[in-house]
């Protein structure tokens, strides 16, 4: 059975045709052709498709896209403000909190909900938030520095 | 030094495409009119089947389904293993035949038996379905000591008894005699556990066919494109190299496990020409699992024979190690070439002797993994030094001392083969002792104590053999290929730059760290420069990344190409500024003539080669373009010492890493910030292999940890800050003076923690991963 859905992907409005098992992660890189949303597992366990969802953080690859009519989604493509790096991003780069940049994404949509909810976490906080984000190559510790240094630059920026 | 040349932490270059979701990963390609292809993989660990597809071929926007009597029509040939190893009979390798699809008999969980194709991924799930697999299930063996035994199942009917090979070095006699008059001798019985790779982007491939040229293009997930066209065309004998271009675009990690060529992407590209369209492959991780090549898995005796001082007289191992159902692309020569010849380590020791004997059991081919043998032999010396330390009472790190190879007694030829180059091991390790403060342990010991916490410390002082390698060398040793590594340095008109490598890039920023390369040498503005990788139509035939050897090969072959560009712009200056060839100097970006004013910066000399109007065509030709190729003369022998601090809960067995310092030495560095983001990485997979990781078969040979809800991943939570430094012993025999640093960390960190838990629980009777479970069963069975 195919069904419509219609939301707001990064602002803007769109719809699309899907099957009613497509998953958003699905619907949004083959469909809607944003394909920095990455796909890691098939367990809901390694956080690359990390999207947020009505201003949450959701893996979209636990989400069917039917859930998402509606939704306010916005990708890693909806973070960067013309072309200019979020402090988030800048701060992963400035930090070197990413080397193959296939889990990035899903580290930065992860890092945002955090700030969104603890302005100023600790470094044990960030480690404990990251629980749901898998990384192989930098062994985390540039992530946890980027974060905390992405939320220091939001705090310092009122963003 | 510049803020963008040599030393500098210049920022990534690559960052800004892969921090806005604009990275080009090749699951995000699709080409006009693709099909979907979907691998039907065995549950069983060791059936004979039969196969009947007739039903699934007629499910909804099924194009084609094929089967192993397929390929075999076809004529392709199968997956074969690049390095012959010699084994004490004098004998080669045992090398059982690898179809791309199994025929009739299946060897592991997740062997292949065929593959649907259809218009989308999920009518090609679907149908898979339908394809009907008669299997009759027979006996399983998994685990090296299993296979060996009388009677176990076997794996190929062409290689009796399982034995792939039974290999030794060093000398024996020797190494015997040095026990015979050993004051002590500390054993071990050490296992290296099964990994899994887990680069975080799974395996995926494009084929694509443009019939007007009989050309078939390879999107492949490799981090060595030619070596990939070079074995699908001459071995799999898909197409002629010059009708197969294969493309390696951004990947999102490889660790080793795609270096190999699979089956996967044999079959994807044959079947995209064979359908006249383009036909795409993603790997799911349960997939991945089952069929990325698997790392370590080593059962091995090592004993360590020493006089009343603690000094080392002979060291004895003995190694089963497992190769799974097939060879994979590498696999013999990883734990023979790449293990056995690092069991000198930082040490004197005067005779040593190693035996290996690689072992087929009903699992997944095993092949390299980050470190690939260096980890465990680093295990081995690591440990048995450790457990000796402890037996002859001696503190760890002066019985370390005591065995060090001394800075001046390079270059050093081991007892195996290898000669290093260089070292300062006293110095790492004095560098490591002061970071971990040493001599306040025993106050922090008592501290955790007080708080009901057994707290430990354990040392790894590590040796890497990395730059692979010299062909000449390689060869002698049995690989069917050199390990050279090619550059292009290409100026364009207006002056700027691009750089085409054979170092393929899966994280380790090459763009950047080579650019600061051209930025430094040729005083081309960083930004001016692009780096090109990962195209056999774009970049000269290459070897790469594998081994360490992006930046001391790689990097090497750029610094020759430069030569090349310096010489060539010093005939188009002198020719400029009418002077003699011999006058013109070059530094800073300017080429001058010595005693004069007169000069010519690189931008105008590269205008001037695209622009000759009154070159003298018969002496100087047109345009600022050089290759190179660079073949080491040795290996590099980047090493550290490593230090972990832990601290158990004895009631409940869990263990966590309380601090870790590494001081390493990879000789110069081009940029600090990458290396030390490599060392990271490097320690959290080696402390997920000691504490987290392992893959596990049951008695049917089912693979139990088939994802990573059972197959337990270092999390952000596992490790505290690492602290790294590192020591600056230059290579003395490559011309930036660079070892390779992307390995280390892997190597050093197992040995590391176990001999902290070690440390801790008063016992070395554990094993890895060092799960809560397995350390307080360890506690109880020491009190």
């Amino acid at each position: 059975m195919s069904v419509n859905v219609s939301m707001t992907l990064n602002g803007k409005a769109v719809s699309a045709q899907v099957q009613d098992r497509t998953l958003l992660v699905t619907l949004i890189r083959d469909q809607l052709r944003l394909t920095g949303t990455h796909v890691g597992c098939d367990t809901s366990q390694c956080g690359a498709c990390l999207v947020h969802v009505d201003g949450r953080a959701v893996k979209s690859c636990t989400m069917l896209a039917a859930q998402a009519d509606g939704a306010e989604v916005k990708t890693i493509e909806g973070v960067a403000n013309n072309g200019e790096l979020h402090p988030m991003q800048a701060a992963f780069k400035e930090h070197h909190g990413l080397q193959c940049g296939y889990c990035t994404p899903g580290m930065i949509m992860s890092a945002l909900d955090l700030v969104s909810i603890n302005p100023d976490p600790s470094e044990s906080e960030v480690r404990e938030w990251l629980e749901g984000n898998l990384c192989r190559c930098t062994g985390y510790q540039n992530i946890v520095i980027a974060i905390q240094a992405g939320a220091r630059a939001m705090r310092e920026g009122g963003k | 030094m510049t803020d963008t040349g040599i030393g500098a932490s210049v920022r990534r270059k690559e960052d800004y495409r892969f921090l806005t979701g604009n990275g080009r990963y090749l699951d995000d390609m699709n080409r006009p009119g693709q099909a979907y292809a979907y691998f039907l993989r065995s549950p069983h660990a060791h059936a004979t089947f039969t196969i009947d597809t007739a039903a699934a071929c007629k499910m909804p926007g099924v194009v084609a389904v094929y089967t192993g009597a397929d390929i075999a029509e076809s004529g392709l040939g199968g997956l074969i293993c690049g390095w012959t190893i010699t084994g004490k009979n004098g004998e080669p390798h045992k090398a059982p035949a690898h179809p791309l699809l199994a025929l009739d008999t299946v060897r592991h969980v997740g062997d292949t038996v065929g593959v649907v194709i259809a218009d989308t991924y999920l009518q090609a799930k679907d149908a898979a379905e339908n394809v009907a697999v008669d299997y009759k299930p027979m006996p399983a063996v998994t685990s090296v000591v299993d296979a060996l035994k009388k009677n176990a199942p076997q794996v190929h009917a062409d290689a009796p008894g399982n034995l792939c090979y039974d290999w030794e070095i060093g000398d024996k006699a020797a190494t015997d005699a040095a026990f015979e008059g050993a004051h002590h001798v500390t054993k071990l019985d050490l296992v290296n556990n099964r990994v899994v790779p887990s680069a975080m982007e799974p395996r995926a491939a494009l084929g694509e066919y443009d019939a007007g040229i009989d050309e078939i293009a390879l999107y492949t997930t490799s981090q060595n494109p030619h070596v990939a066209r070079l074995v699908i065309s001459a071995f799999i004998q898909l197409a002629p190299e010059h009708k197969l271009r294969v493309i390696s675009p951004d990947i999102g990690g490889g660790f080793g496990s795609k270096i190999f060529i699979y089956l996967e992407e044999c079959v994807t590209a044959w079947a995209a020409r064979k359908l006249n369209r383009p036909v795409k492959w993603t790997a799911e991780r349960s997939e991945s699992f089952m069929t990325d090549a698997h790392g370590r898995d080593h059962v091995s005796q090592v004993e360590l024979a020493m006089d009343k001082d603690g000094k080392f007289l002979g060291l004895r191992v003995s190694t089963l190690a497992n190769m799974g159902a097939y060879l994979s692309t590498f696999a013999t020569c990883v734990p023979s070439y790449l293990y056995a010849t690092l069991m000198q380590g930082q040490y004197t020791t005067g005779a040593i002797y190693c035996e290996v004997k690689a072992v087929f059991t009903h699992s997944t081919p095993v092949d390299a993994v980050r470190g690939a043998g260096r980890p465990e032999a680093t295990f081995v010396v690591e440990r048995v030094v450790e457990e000796a330390a402890r037996e002859m009472k001696i503190d760890p790190a002066e019985l370390r001392q005591r065995n060090f190879i001394p800075a001046d007694a390079f270059p050093y030829q081991t007892q195996v083969a290898l000669a290093y180059d260089s070292g300062n091991y006293a110095g790492s390790m004095d560098k490591a002792l002061d970071m971990v403060d040493y001599k306040g342990f025993a106050k922090r010991r008592d501290a955790s104590k007080a708080a009901g916490k057994l707290r430990g410390i354990g040392f790894s002082s590590y040796i890497e053999a990395c730059g692979i390698a010299p062909s000449a060398v390689v060869g002698s040793l049995g690989a069917g290929v050199g390990l050279y590594e090619s550059a292009q340095v290409r100026f364009n008109p207006t002056g700027n730059v691009v750089v085409y490598t054979g170092s393929h890039a899966q994280g380790q920023g090459h763009e950047t760290t080579f650019a600061q390369l051209v930025s430094d040498r040729l005083g081309v503005p960083i930004e001016n420069v692009d780096v090109v990788h990962g195209d056999t139509a774009k970049i000269p035939f290459a070897m790469g990344t594998y081994g360490s050897r992006s930046l001391s090969v790689g990097g090497s072959a750029i610094s020759k190409a430069m030569d090349k560009i310096i010489a060539k712009g010093k005939k188009i200056a002198a020719h400029t500024l009418e002077a003699a060839l011999e006058d013109i100097e070059f530094s800073d970006g300017n080429f001058t003539v010595a005693g004069t004013d007169k000069s010519m910066d690189m931008a105008a000399v590269a205008f001037s080669a695209y622009v000759p109007h009154n070159y003298p065509g018969d002496e100087l030709e047109p345009g600022l373009d050089e290759s190179a190729f660079y073949d080491p003369v040795n290996f590099t022998f980047p090493f550290g010492t490593h230090i972990c601090e832990v601290e158990v809960d004895p009631e409940t067995g869990v263990t966590e890493i309380a601090s870790w310092v590494a001081a390493d030495d990879f000789g110069n560095l081009i940029n600090p910030m990458i290396v030390e983001g490599q060392v990271h990485g490097g320690i959290a997979h080696g402390v997920g292999q000691a504490l987290l990781e392992s893959a596990c078969y049951d008695d049917t040979g089912q693979l139990l940890s088939g994802s990573y809800m059972d197959y337990s991943m270092p999390r952000a939570d596992t490790l505290p800050e690492m602290r790294i430094a590192t020591t600056e012993t230059p290579c003395p025999h490559n011309p930036l003076g660079v070892k390779g640093c992307g390995e280390a960390g892997a190597i050093a960190a197992p040995a590391a923690v176990m001999n902290a838990i070690s440390d801790a629980i008063g016992t070395s009777n554990i094993t890895m991963p060092a799960t809560p479970e397995k350390v307080w069963r360890a506690i109880q069975s020491a009190r």
